[in-house]
């Protein structure tokens, strides 16, 4: 039998004894500790994606902005509207790009079809049971999208998969900005905060665990096969195109779990939380974690959550003296420098590829 | 004679204004051992790349075992029944040896993604019969001692055997070796003939090998296709293309 289920249940009960424990923490560390847990899912989905198969992701915070969006949703019961047809009166000429549209308006009322439905549903079952029913719902949602981009645009390679997906992470950004039932400009807010300790690092132990699994079996070697020599998987028998969707739609549903929790921790999102320098974020913590090494990418996700916080401490401590407290005050920039010594002296990341050389059983 | 395993028939590939391959025919029967020779950028690798779908021909039709492979991608051709090995090596340089050749099992999982992250007995018990046919398989070419490390620090003839073994691992019917025997030392080259020999009468399988080598060609082929600028020039049994004098042109110039 295999033992890895066992080590993740025990994580499960850990956490969950532990978050009982954490219930008077001073909220600033509290806070910092769920967004480590957010940012450890979010960069371990991603390392599947930029990692394992070596297909270089930029639109990370898209997909957790769906997530939280439509999580809000589903939690706070709000319903969109259908969209509205064309009329067919006028010139004849309006005529064929006026049925164009009309197929996709079919396609976006059975989404808001749907959407109402599962809203209807939901507003049945309050409590805990709508939070994990939200969780899901967005990180399915995410998903879909990243199904949705993923088909047409995994043809493409490097930098121009990287400027595919950066528009669709503004294109979301950009349609939230507009959707006048998410709140639009003013942000969406009122979610209850369901978010815990234990749900966030359930979450990422999930993930974790998903992720490993994945990579550590014959299946899943295929991810590994199509970043290391696209043409000599495709030889052996691999649809790479598969697996490259394939790391895609995890990679979003877990974002999108990443963006419900986030979500409801917060209990408010704005679609600038979203932006191009999210995703970087991510990003940059599966460049220094490792690719492809999930404890690596995991200490990075911890290490860039903190890390500008210490900064901002130490700017605030009064017995140094002023120049330090000068520099620790402009702590992006001491942020971006650490980041490129970091680079510099570590291009492999903190664990490189030799925490995966180390794997042997499934 | 049965049906050819492979057939060729009237094959054209244009690049451009340039015939990389032009109408070429050969067939191949089952468990035969095929060679394809011919001077540099005479098309050989071309060919492999159009038996595998990496390219598609302009023109002519290629069937395997009855069926036509022409505009299938390259892992449904493998599917189908050829695998290949590369000129230039191309293993997974991440993956260790033994990971290798289990990657190249991958299509014939019976079990889908859901059964990797549940992790049930179906997926134990596949995983170690997929572990058990792979290290057999490295033993038969004597690879078993460096099974756990990196493919990269594998000395270059046995990156080129597990290459072989990797092919293998998805069960073809017909193998291609592109130049197998290259930057190998004549003592390596003798027991890479015998290897081929032994997997071809082993596995029932019908091999189309291209080597610069006339050595290695001459002595395991039991026909040779000579390509020139594309087009093929002579068919044979290896006693007569050596006394050919096209073939003498296409190596010697005239």
């Amino acid at each position: 039998m295999d033992k890895t289920k066992f080590i993740l249940l025990g994580f499960l009960v850990l956490f969950g004894s532990v978050s009982h424990w954490l219930g008077g923490m001073n909220p600033y560390y509290y806070d910092i500790l769920i967004g480590i847990g957010i940012n450890i899912i979010l960069a371990a989905g991603l390392n599947l994606v930029n990692g394992y198969t070596g297909q270089f992701s930029l639109g990370h915070a898209g997909f957790m902005a769906v997530g939280a969006y439509l999580g809000s949703a589903l939690s706070l019961s709000i319903k969109l509207p259908y969209p509205s047809f064309p009329d067919w009166s006028g010139n004849l000429i309006w005529w064929i790009p006026k049925a164009l549209l009309v197929v996709i308006l079919l396609l976006c009322d059975v989404a808001v079809s749907f959407h109402n439905a599962v809203i209807g549903v939901a507003q049945h079952f309050p409590g805990w049971g709508q939070f994990l029913v939200a969780l899901l719902y967005g990180g399915v949602g995410a998903a879909v999208a990243g199904l949705l981009v993923g088909i047409p645009s995994l043809r493409l390679k490097g930098d121009y998969l990287a400027i595919v997906t950066l528009g669709f992470n503004e294109i979301i950004k950009g349609i939230i900005q507009n959707a006048e039932p998410f709140g639009a400009q003013r942000g969406l807010g009122g979610q209850a905060q369901y978010t815990n300790f234990f749900w966030t690092f359930a979450f990422a132990a999930v993930t974790i665990y998903a992720v490993l699994s994945l990579v550590h079996s014959t299946y899943g070697r295929g991810f590994l096969a199509v970043r290391d020599d696209e043409i000599a998987a495709e030889a052996m028998g691999i649809n790479t195109t598969k697996y490259k969707v394939l790391a895609f739609v995890l990679g979003a549903f877990f974002a999108g779990i990443a963006g419900g929790l986030y979500a409801h921790f917060k209990q408010f999102i704005h679609p600038e939380g979203f932006n191009f320098m999210k995703s970087v974020d991510v990003v940059v913590m599966v460049i220094l974690g490792g690719m492809g090494s999930t404890a690596g990418v995991c200490v990075a996700a911890a290490l860039l959550t903190i890390l500008p916080e210490i900064l901002r401490t130490v700017s605030r401590i009064e017995a140094l003296p002023a120049w330090l407290q000068g520099v620790a005050e402009n702590r992006m920039i001491l942020y971006s420098l650490l980041l490129i010594i970091l680079m510099l002296t570590r291009p492999q990341g903190l664990f490189g590829v030799g925490a995966l050389k180390k794997t042997k059983k499934a | 004679m049965s049906a050819p395993l492979l057939k060729l028939d009237n094959v054209t590939v244009r690049f451009g204004g340039l015939k990389a391959v032009s109408e070429l025919s050969f067939e191949i029967a089952e468990g035969e051992l095929v060679g394809l020779i011919g001077p540099n950028g005479a098309g050989k690798t071309t060919v492999f790349n159009l038996i595998t779908g990496v390219y598609q021909p302009t023109s002519g039709a290629i069937t395997f075992a009855g069926k036509s492979v022409v505009g299938h991608r390259p892992y449904k051709v493998t599917a189908r029944g050829i695998a290949r090995t590369f000129q230039n090596i191309r293993l997974f340089s991440s993956l260790s040896v033994l990971d290798n050749v289990r990657t190249a099992c991958n299509m014939h999982l019976k079990h889908g993604i859901s059964h990797a992250l549940f992790r049930g007995p179906k997926f134990c018990r596949e995983e170690a019969e997929i572990e058990k046919t792979s290290r057999e398989l490295l033993e038969i070419f004597g690879l078993t001692t460096e099974c756990d490390v990196s493919c990269k620090s594998l000395p270059y003839g046995d990156q080129r055997r597990l290459e072989i073994v990797r092919a293998l691992a998805t069960r073809p019917k017909l193998l291609l070796l592109d130049e197998p025997a290259a930057g190998m030392n004549p003592t390596e080259k003798a027991e890479l003939m015998k290897l081929i020999r032994f997997t071809q009468e082993k596995f029932g399988l019908a091999v189309l090998l291209v080597e610069h080598d006339m050595k290695v060609v001459m002595g395991i082929c039991q026909r040779i296709n000579v390509l020139d600028y594309g087009k093929k020039i002579a068919e044979g049994t290896p006693a007569e293309i050596r006394s050919n004098p096209e073939v003498i042109q296409a190596y010697l110039g005239s």
